[in-house]
């Protein structure tokens, strides 16, 4: 265990951590728009791998990172949009129809990539950017300063999305929407603009989570994501729909998953074992839900379609 | 697609119109099912297949000859089971996500019977091994019931972050505690020993793979018609899923209600997995280091079914043997003309988004197969009696 008490170890868990965190975080703060409206997107796996697809098989083709990225947002976009007519117009139930979309983007990636790929091709996904002086800095610059562009992108999100939930009117229409749609209507806000913008911003995200993931990898496989869109919902319960909050349980998934691969490539746990710290996070997840759910209320609307008729 | 939504709801109230309600409602997955198909074909001539080549390819792939029928069957069974748990965790308002876990645990505490008590006589270790997978999938379902009913933490996450844990779980036996031994000299391939000859599911007659847990699975639907329709724990699983609080002043036990209604559901989850296990062509409980390596998606597509057939465990029985169909000919069809059978996947989806996107349609749905009716009736005296209970009733149910 010595091993692994060691700086280099500690650099290696702190830069891969923050790396593995990206796309938790960039979905994650998408939900958290979602939710703080009153909508819970299960879907967000299924998005994420037809953005990762979408960015992968762009950047196959034209070797262009920035139009893989754009080409992975603008899929999210398309799949809110269809999430926006589902659940906000046909006001269907949430939990159900993000299950219908996951599925959806789940065997529709797959299709496309069996179709128009057929076997992995390594793409070249954005080279690492070395922050100018910070990124000399020892052991410090390598942790934090030596990253791909998308990092950084995702990390400067989260005062950003904080600012516009926080301190705009448009996020005090999201949170008014979320916490008393009938209220805000009364007082002349369209809630279903208000909730299809959010779905837009939610769904483009995850897009965007996907792309990264897909970028950073430079691959693309059936069920590229693993189930990472379901964690990162999780993280927003988790986070107590806060993006600081969403970013602390992203960077704690990270770091343990950084440190279990340190783990297994220092062969302080077999390979076997290695699954029961991978159960940790979840675990942790479960346990961290029992305690919010005692001390923070969820938006009061989540998962409510409204209806004005009523 | 955005056109197809509302057509669907338009095309159901048509319906209603026609056919009056009773029929509006089983018309509904119909015509989900349909426009679902029509959004595959495109996707098959995009493709740059011909889509009437592929679907014939498809349904003579299920349904053509004995063999495939029987194929489609096996196919079929861990889909009725998840549906039929479904439903019971649906009708109680309780979204189980778990059905991958819950197949999962059933696996694995059946696994472990079939290892203790292997030389047990096959009259006794077969019943032993199917009460094995519900008990390991109850325990799986009765966990994030509890952690709903009596601390509010939300069952879509718990049962979402339970089948990680369990996805780990396997993967942790199968790779040390009960990893073959052969494997683990030689292979190490993650799967189990040969599990005992007496714990192999009885092959039915007539020559196929067909096995009893068909008819398990069949005979499980049954018993949970019975369950909801026909016991006061039905009634009660029933009435917390219409009204949580009216269910709770009229003196029932909404928290007990509602683990029992996961419990319940787990069990059948899990009884599909250990049916998986030992019913399977190896007789080895395997690991590909996923969830759907050993499930085939059934937890999630379980849920397909299950609305299919309007959250009815008997119609889920014909729902869940169409779908086993279309997951078992998707192989035809990518033989025939190329395209990779994972579109079924992407097409169960999208009848999950078409039969759920409406709730005036889903409740069409519920009413026209007579349930809720008692319900009804109580709703509307309390809509006399207490008018602003119904509205933040009808906000949060619809």
């Amino acid at each position: 265990m010595s091993d692994f008490f060691t700086m280099a170890s500690l650099v290696f868990v702190v830069g891969s951590g923050i790396r593995l965190a990206t796309p938790f975080l960039l979905a994650g703060l998408g939900e958290t728009i979602g939710q703080r409206s009153g909508v819970l997107n299960l879907g967000v796996d299924g998005v994420m791998l037809l953005g990762a697809f979408g960015a992968y098989w762009t950047i196959l083709e034209t070797r262009s990172p920035v139009a893989g990225i754009l080409v992975g947002i603008a899929v999210g976009l398309a799949m809110g949009l269809v999430y926006g007519v589902i659940t906000v117009t046909m006001r269907a139930e949430q939990g159900i129809s993000g299950i219908g979309i996951f599925l959806f983007g789940l065997g529709i990636s797959d299709l496309l990539f069996q179709k128009k790929v057929g076997t992995p091709i390594p793409i070249r996904g954005f080279g690492d950017l070395h922050v100018p002086v910070l990124a000399d800095i020892p052991k410090v610059g390598e942790m934090f300063f030596q990253h791909s562009v998308l990092v950084y992108v995702a990390f400067l999100l989260v005062p950003a999305v904080a600012f516009l939930l926080n301190r705009t009117t448009f996020g005090l229409n999201v949170r008014a929407v979320g916490e008393n749609p009938a209220a805000a209507d009364s007082l002349g806000v369209s809630v279903a603009r208000v909730r299809y913008t959010t779905i837009l911003l939610a769904n483009g995200l995850a897009g965007l989570a996907g792309a990264v993931l897909a970028a950073e990898l430079g691959i693309f496989q059936q069920n590229l994501t693993n189930g990472q869109g379901f964690i990162a919902i999780a993280l927003v319960y988790f986070g107590a729909w806060r993006p600081v909050g969403v970013m602390g349980g992203a960077l704690l998934f990270g770091m343990v998953s950084a440190t279990v691969l340190q783990w297994k490539t220092l062969g302080l746990v077999s390979g076997a074992a290695s699954s029961l710290t991978a159960m940790a996070p979840a675990v942790l997840t479960i346990l961290a839900l029992v305690v919010i759910s005692r001390t923070v209320g969820q938006p009061s609307a989540l998962t409510r379609p409204f209806d004005r008729g009523h | 697609m955005e056109t197809a939504l509302p057509m669907g709801r338009w095309l159901r109230e048509r319906l209603a119109h026609v056919t009056g309600p009773q029929l509006a409602g089983p018309l509904v997955p119909v015509v989900a099912l349909l426009a679902a198909f029509v959004i595959g074909a495109m996707m098959l001539l995009a493709l740059g297949a011909n889509p009437l080549e592929g679907y014939q390819a498809l349904f003579e792939g299920a349904f053509g000859d004995v063999d495939a029928l029987a194929d489609t069957a096996l196919k079929s069974m861990p889909l009725l089971l998840v549906g039929v748990g479904i439903c019971i965790a649906f009708r109680a308002s309780v979204i189980n996500i778990g059905g991958e876990g819950q197949m999962i645990a059933g696996a694995i505490v059946s696994t472990l019977v079939a290892l203790g008590c292997g030389d047990l006589p096959r009259l006794i270790l077969v019943p032993l091994v199917l009460i094995g997978g519900l008990v390991g999938g109850a325990i799986w379902g009765a966990i994030p019931g509890a952690l709903k009913a009596y601390s509010g933490v939300n069952e879509i996450l718990s049962t979402i972050m339970l089948n990680i844990v369990a996805v780990q779980l396997m993967n942790f036996l199968l790779r040390d505690l009960i990893m073959d031994p052969y494997e683990k000299d030689h292979g190490r391939l993650p799967q189990t020993q040969r599990l005992s000859e007496n714990s192999d599911l009885p092959l039915l007659p007539g020559g196929t793979r067909l096995h009893i847990g068909i008819l398990v699975a069949v005979g499980m639907a049954g018993l949970a018609y019975v369950l909801l329709w026909r016991t006061s724990l039905g009634y009660r699983i029933r009435a917390v899923g219409h009204s949580g609080a009216a269910s709770r002043y009229a003196g029932m036990p909404v928290k007990r209600t509602i683990v029992a209604a996961l419990t319940f559901s787990g069990a059948m989850c899990g009884l599909a997995g250990a049916i998986l296990v030992f019913g399977s062509e190896s007789h080895r409980f395997v690991t590909d280091g996923s969830s759907v390596g050993f499930t085939g998606s059934a937890g999630f597509n379980g849920i397909v079914t299950a609305l299919f057939g309007g959250l009815h465990p008997l119609w889920t029985i014909p729902s869940s043997f169409f779908f086993g169909g279309l997951q078992f000919g998707a192989n035809a069809m990518q033989r025939a003309v190329q395209v990779p059978a994972a579109l079924i996947v992407g097409l169960n989806g999208l009848v999950v988004v078409f039969v759920v996107s409406s709730d005036r349609m889903r409740r069409a749905v519920s009413e026209s197969w007579g349930q809720g009716r008692e319900i009804a009736s109580e709703r509307s005296q309390q809509r006399d009696s207490d008018q602003t209970q119904v509205e933040t009733r009808e906000e949060a149910g619809s």
